[in-house]
């Protein structure tokens, strides 16, 4: 099977955007299904991604967090090792974010800021490496350690808001942060504002490139991820390269639930993470795990979350698009069948299809 | 009352073991499951999403048609189909398992969530149907302690008895389990002897779908009445894990089972016994995964997975 497979340099950007391809007229299907027209679903769609100023600035909000989570994920994904547990490095990175900066008051936002951020990547890292700790120490599975931390902070910031951080009446929720801690609009438009927390987004995912490909580290971590044995027979320490990894991919996940804190809500409330830690999951795979493929599928799923609430406008519940996430992971693990696709079609068409050059 | 005085009471209390066994009814049948699909050599971390959608179609079907036995045959179903595609993506295309498995648990969280409001008119939760009736042996009633555990209990306690024993007799006693061991220590071996290791590996993760959604299929259709949208609020890893615990064996992981649903009913009769404040209730929530964590992290090493549990087999 795999031999008559080709190499093909498209391939990487094929598999995942016919991926998504499939999962969108699969996703028409069931909208049609329940009795409604898709195309007047996805027009909704796209205008609540793309369609205004305003539908914009709801979009690049969301994708801030989003492109954190996938990172997070996909960086874990590089060095073997599968971050299931950003929702909950996420919450554990707000709830630190929150803690620093409501006692930022007197200090200055160029102090109050950094050190906010950071408190937020030490709660993820810490977090995380719990279960980085275990994997190297006993071997237990990082999907289960990390999905039980997910529920333990849940939890932890349902007890926070209920009790030690509780203020006023209604939602549990804690109080705000200080002024000088938020992070300030990029650009406001009408009453919603772009946070600038996207281009620590950016800067991100950036240094996550430059690390993966340029440094030692990044190195011994693809290595740990590409062949373990290998890595450990060539001198490379795989415990210490497991609790790292996790530490590194905790770390974005919580520098995701600090932004989110200090550009968007200001505060935390039960359930603030809203599946963004999952969300990194397909993020992370559509985008094949490289920081910058990221980019651009960070803000595919922010365009999908953003339109999906128009769509709901229309009569279709916004669940629709966490069906699409589904079937997009669920082809992006099975490429085989899209690759196995690729090449039929390069078989039967050769001259005329893209990458059919490529021999 | 104080906490020692609260925990001494739970322990002599028989509500305080009727719960444990309760609690454990759904991490019996997930982790069974669990041990079905891995004896076969593939991993299927979606027993959270399988749970969730037999409990949802369990509900759905009996809420459409008025007859729980439908309803649960649905529920079944709804598992097989959704162990199926798990199964068909890892077998045949050698996905990797572990990301085809989450790909199951998004899947049926976005069906569950979208089908709500059209099935149900509503977010959030069901109507509530009728439910699959408690056993009540008389005779058993009248002996005092025992009789409050075990004389009106859940049909799903003895679905769950013939399970643990059926299980455990299909995978060590009969041919069929031979092979699957076979299949999930040696699948080259095997395939030589000429076992079908893709028959086999269908036939142990469709099973896994049978079992995680009995587990579902009790929470909603056998305990509750109702179909909730946060179940099973991560059952199907502490399953995992009870699996993990069990080494591998239907009784192992019953045992486990117990262990887990312990922690739980302990968990349910705190809160009920000490009039705390919701802040206190959220922190003992933290109980059962906690719990998991640590036996997560203290066992695994100490009991073995089937060898080429995880690996894709491909003919060569």
């Amino acid at each position: 099977m795999a031999s008559n497979i080709k190499n093909n340099k498209w391939m990487p950007f094929l598999v995942p955007l016919l991926a998504v391809v499939f999962s969108l007229v699969i996703a028409a299907i069931i909208i049609i299904l329940i009795g409604e027209n898709p195309i007047t679903a996805y027009i909704e769609m796209f205008k609540g991604a793309v369609g205004s100023q305003l539908s914009w600035a709801d979009n690049i909000t969301k994708m801030t967090s989003l492109l954190l989570t996938g990172l997070a994920v996909g960086f874990g994904f590089r060095a073997g090792v599968f971050n299931i547990g950003a929702e909950g490095q996420m919450a554990v990175g707000g709830i630190m974010a929150v803690f620093v900066g409501i006692n930022m008051g007197n200090v200055p936002a160029v102090i109050a800021i950094p050190l906010t951020l950071a408190a937020g990547i030490v709660g993820g890292a810490i977090w995380a490496s719990i279960a980085g700790f275990l994997k190297a120490k006993t071997g237990a599975h990082e999907v289960i350690s990390t999905i039980m931390l997910n529920w333990v902070a849940y939890h932890l910031s349902n007890y926070l808001v209920a009790g030690p951080l509780a203020v006023g009446q209604g939602v549990p929720k804690s109080p705000e942060i200080a002024q000088s801690a938020q992070l300030p609009p990029l650009i406001t438009v009408q009453a919603s504002t772009v946070p600038s927390g996207i281009l620590i987004a950016l800067v991100a995912a950036v240094i996550v490139y430059i690390i993966l490909q340029k440094t030692t580290l990044g190195y011994e971590l693809k290595a740990v991820g590409y062949n373990p044995y290998a890595a450990e027979y060539g001198g490379i320490s795989i415990s210490k390269n497991i609790v790292l990894t996790m530490g590194i991919s905790g770390g974005l996940a919580g520098l995701a639930g600090a932004v989110e804190v200090m550009g968007v809500y200001h505060r935390i409330f039960g359930a603030f993470t809203g599946d963004r830690g999952f969300d990194g999951i397909t993020i992370a795979l559509i985008g094949q795990n490289n920081p910058i493929g990221i980019i651009f599928s960070a803000f595919l799923i922010s365009s999908l979350r953003a339109g999906s609430n128009s769509m709901q406008s229309v009569g279709i519940p916004d669940d629709i698009v966490t069906i699409i996430q589904g079937i997009i992971i669920l082809f992006v693990a099975g490429n085989r069948i899209i690759k196995t696709l690729i090449v039929k079609m390069q078989k039967n068409q050769k001259p005329s299809l893209e990458g059919g050059e490529d021999k | 009352m104080s906490w020692i005085q609260a925990i001494f009471e739970s322990l002599t209390s028989p509500l305080f073991y009727k719960l444990t066994i309760l609690s454990a009814l759904p991490l019996v049948f997930a982790a069974i499951g669990g041990v079905f699909t891995e004896k076969t050599g593939v991993v299927n971390i979606a027993l959270e999403g399988i749970i969730k959608m037999g409990a949802f179609s369990s509900i759905a079907f009996t809420y459409a048609t008025g007859n729980i036995w439908i309803g649960l045959l649905a529920g079944i179903i709804s598992g097989m189909i959704l162990a199926g595609i798990h199964a068909y993506f890892s077998i045949e295309w050698a996905a990797n398992q572990i990301v085809s498995a989450t790909a199951i648990i998004i899947l049926a969280q976005g069906i569950v969530g979208f089908l709500m409001e059209p099935v149900f008119g509503q977010q959030g939760q069901s109507d509530f149907v009728s439910k699959i009736p408690n056993v009540r042996i008389d005779f058993i009633r009248e002996i005092p302690f025992i009789g409050d555990i075990f004389g009106n209990i859940s049909l799903f306690f003895y679905i769950a008895i013939g399970v643990i024993i059926g299980s455990w007799f299909l995978i060590y006693k009969t041919p069929l389990g031979l092979r699957m061991r076979a299949v999930g220590e040696n699948p080259k071996a095997a395939d030589t002897l000429g076992i079908s290791v893709k028959g086999i590996r269908y036939f142990g993760v469709v099973m896994s779908g049978v079992m995680a959604s009995l587990g579902g299929i009790y929470l909603a259709l056998g305990d509750l009445g109702q179909f909730q949208e946060e179940m099973p609020a991560g059952k199907g890893f502490i399953a995992l894990a009870a699996m993990i615990l069990g080494n591998w064996n239907p009784i192992g992981a019953m045992w486990a089972a117990l262990l887990f649903g312990a922690s739980e009913a302990m968990n349910i009769q705190l809160q009920t016994l000490l009039e705390l404040p919701s802040a206190a209730k959220a922190l003992l929530n933290l109980l059962p995964f906690v719990l998991t964590l640590i036996v997560v992290g203290g066992f695994v090493g100490k009991t073995r997975p089937p060898a080429a549990s995880g690996e894709p087999y491909e003919k060569e």
